[in-house]
């Protein structure tokens, strides 16, 4: 290996290390403002440090309704969007129909749809009919409305590498459809579910463009910051947001810990006997 | 009905549910959205379908700039994210070894926090009497009394930020997935390594390149957040026109033809990528039983 080559992989090496930087600073900044102790109304300079925010931070009025509410949406949204999701994904990869070409580019608009448009052509749709309501029930619509593809893409990823003739020993052993699908199917694509719930989720909680549009009266955390940006920013919106965030963090590294243990236990093939010493614990699974 | 005809019947019935509620929610919404475009009058008197094509032509010559500006900004940030995450999707790829789910986790960090307070921390880094401004007054990249919020220069630097891990991912994805064999063999061949990358890698990794520019390109172009928050009208896109034709003036059918031609200028970039990539590529339905 030469001494430039060398010198370039370095220099590749501190590039990317930049480029990692520049993606955590931001959050990190977040964090550190959350302890800030700013005067006046926005939390954009640096003044002392204190636990102020931390000790009360639902302290602000509003502050906590809205955090309910994208916490109800969310869940709602998810458990709506992973079901019908999960189905439709079902039908698209195990079985061949007509129609079935033009379904899968139907799936992929919305995604190529920028959100504003989204968001925009709902609340036409809501404003025409005059129904229902805006507010809760609309918002909630709209989530499970652009989760729902995203599941779909997510599902479908896992079921594509699915091993089909563990269903059929199922059959042959005289399962019914509906226990084969609850005892083989459903737990072998359980990966792929749990992956798409938690990316619905988090979709969800983050959305602002298409709730903007179509919440009514109703007012999600996004929302909130979204109305306090114009006239105060307090400390406790970064306190919310790092304890989102820290959750967030620690649901992934449950997913991943407990997706590598079920892996694990799905190695464990009669057909395939894990004849080779556990080597040195090397490249994890792709999550 | 007999076992057959069930049989036949179930992908239908499995898809029922979720297709219903897309074309419900999604394409009868579509549908309105354009009656709605081809309509005159005012929120006060009403709004009447009189088949008003013209206000698709007057939209568009009304906020040309403003679609202009959507697309030079969408286009200047698509390509510092890619400046930026190919390099590093390379080197996670590459030479990740066994770190590489945990430098991945890294990538994804910032969207564990709210878009709009990741759009806030940078107003916090580019504020006027910030640590970013003090040193480039410093070094004499910006005047003593310039500034970089409410620039141009904030809008394009918020959207490719927010924007960055949706360009990240797919290169990675793309990358990882390139049989290190082929890159033994360009070697093998006395392929300098400029030689290889260029004429095994960059082609190998074209379909994650499309697929990241898309990802990022198409959010970026329709954002009205980075500008609302980190400049002023002067540097506002479509996004915020729609918006505000929308939730502010109830303009509806001047809002409506607006948000139409961003989904048809879309469109049309997505199918020319989609003709250079492959359909398969970007719907991401390769491995499926034909």
């Amino acid at each position: 290996m030469t001494l430039r080559r060398r010198g370039l992989d370095w220099l590749l090496n501190a590039y990317a290390g930049l480029a990692l930087i520049y993606l955590l600073v931001p959050i990190a900044i977040i964090i550190v403002f959350s302890f800030n102790n700013p005067r006046g109304r926005f939390n954009f300079i640096w003044q002392e440090f204190s636990f102020e925010a931390w000790k009360d931070p639902f302290g602000v009025p509003g502050i906590g309704d809205a955090l309910r509410n994208s916490l109800e949406i969310a869940v709602l949204s998810t458990i709506g969007a992973t079901v019908l999701g999960t189905l439709t994904a079902l039908a698209l990869v195990r079985y061949e129909f007509r129609g079935r070409a033009p379904i899968n580019f139907f799936i992929f608009i919305p995604l190529a749809t920028p959100e504003v448009v989204l968001g925009a052509a709902l609340l036409s749709n809501f404003l025409n009919l005059g129904t229902p309501q805006l507010g809760f029930s609309t918002i909630l619509i709209a989530h499970v409305m652009f989760n729902l593809s995203f599941v779909v893409i997510t599902v479908r990823s896992r079921l594509i590498g699915f091993d089909r003739s563990l269903e059929e020993a199922a059959q042959d052993l005289g399962a019914t459809p509906w226990e084969t699908f609850r005892l083989v199917t459903l737990p072998l694509i359980m990966p792929g579910v749990v992956s798409a719930a938690l990316l619905a989720f988090a979709l969800s909680i983050d959305d602002f463009v298409i709730t903007y549009f179509n919440n009514g009266s109703t007012i999600t955390f996004p929302l909130f910051i979204w109305g306090a940006a114009r006239v105060a920013i307090p400390p406790q919106i970064y306190v919310i947001a790092t304890m989102i965030f820290l959750f967030t963090v620690a649901m992934m590294i449950l997913t991943v810990w407990q997706q590598r243990r079920a892996e694990k236990l799905a190695s464990v093939r009669p057909d395939e006997p894990d004849l080779a010493p556990p080597g040195p614990v090397g490249e994890p699974a792709p999550a | 009905m007999s076992a057959r005809l069930r049989k036949a019947a179930l992908p239908y019935l499995l898809l029922l549910p979720g297709l219903g509620w897309l074309l419900l929610f999604f394409a009868v919404p579509l549908v309105i959205m354009f009656l709605e475009s081809l309509k005159t009058g005012t929120i006060d008197t009403g709004f009447t379908l009189t088949w008003e094509f013209s206000n698709y032509t007057d939209a568009l010559s009304d906020y040309r700039e403003q679609f202009l500006r959507s697309f030079e900004y969408a286009g200047l940030a698509t390509l510092i994210a890619l400046l930026i995450g190919y390099p590093l999707a390379y080197v996670i790829a590459f030479r990740g070894g066994r770190y590489r789910n945990a430098l991945l986790l890294l990538v994804i960090v910032p969207f564990f926090v709210t878009y709009l307070i990741r759009t806030l921390s940078w107003e916090t880094i580019l504020s006027d009497s910030g640590l970013v401004v003090n040193t480039l007054q410093t070094i004499g990249i910006v005047a003593d009394d310039g500034r970089l919020l409410d620039t141009t220069v904030s809008v394009v630097a918020g959207i490719t930020y927010n924007y960055l891990p949706f360009m990240v991912l797919p290169l990675y994805a793309n990358l990882e997935r390139i049989d290190g064999r082929m890159l033994e063999a360009g070697y093998d061949l006395y392929g300098r390594r400029r030689d290889v990358f260029l004429r095994v890698t960059l082609p190998l990794s074209m379909p994650g390149v499309v697929a990241g520019t898309l990802l990022t390109f198409i959010p970026a172009a329709g954002d009205f957040i980075n500008a609302e928050l980190l400049g002023t009208p002067r540097q506002f896109m479509i996004g915020n026109v729609i918006q505000s034709r929308y939730l502010e003036v109830a303009d509806y059918p001047t809002a409506a033809a607006l948000s139409f031609l961003l989904m048809a200028f879309m469109l049309i970039i997505v199918l020319i990528w989609a003709r250079i990539a492959g359909t398969e590529a970007l719907l991401g339905t390769e491995g499926e039983r034909r």
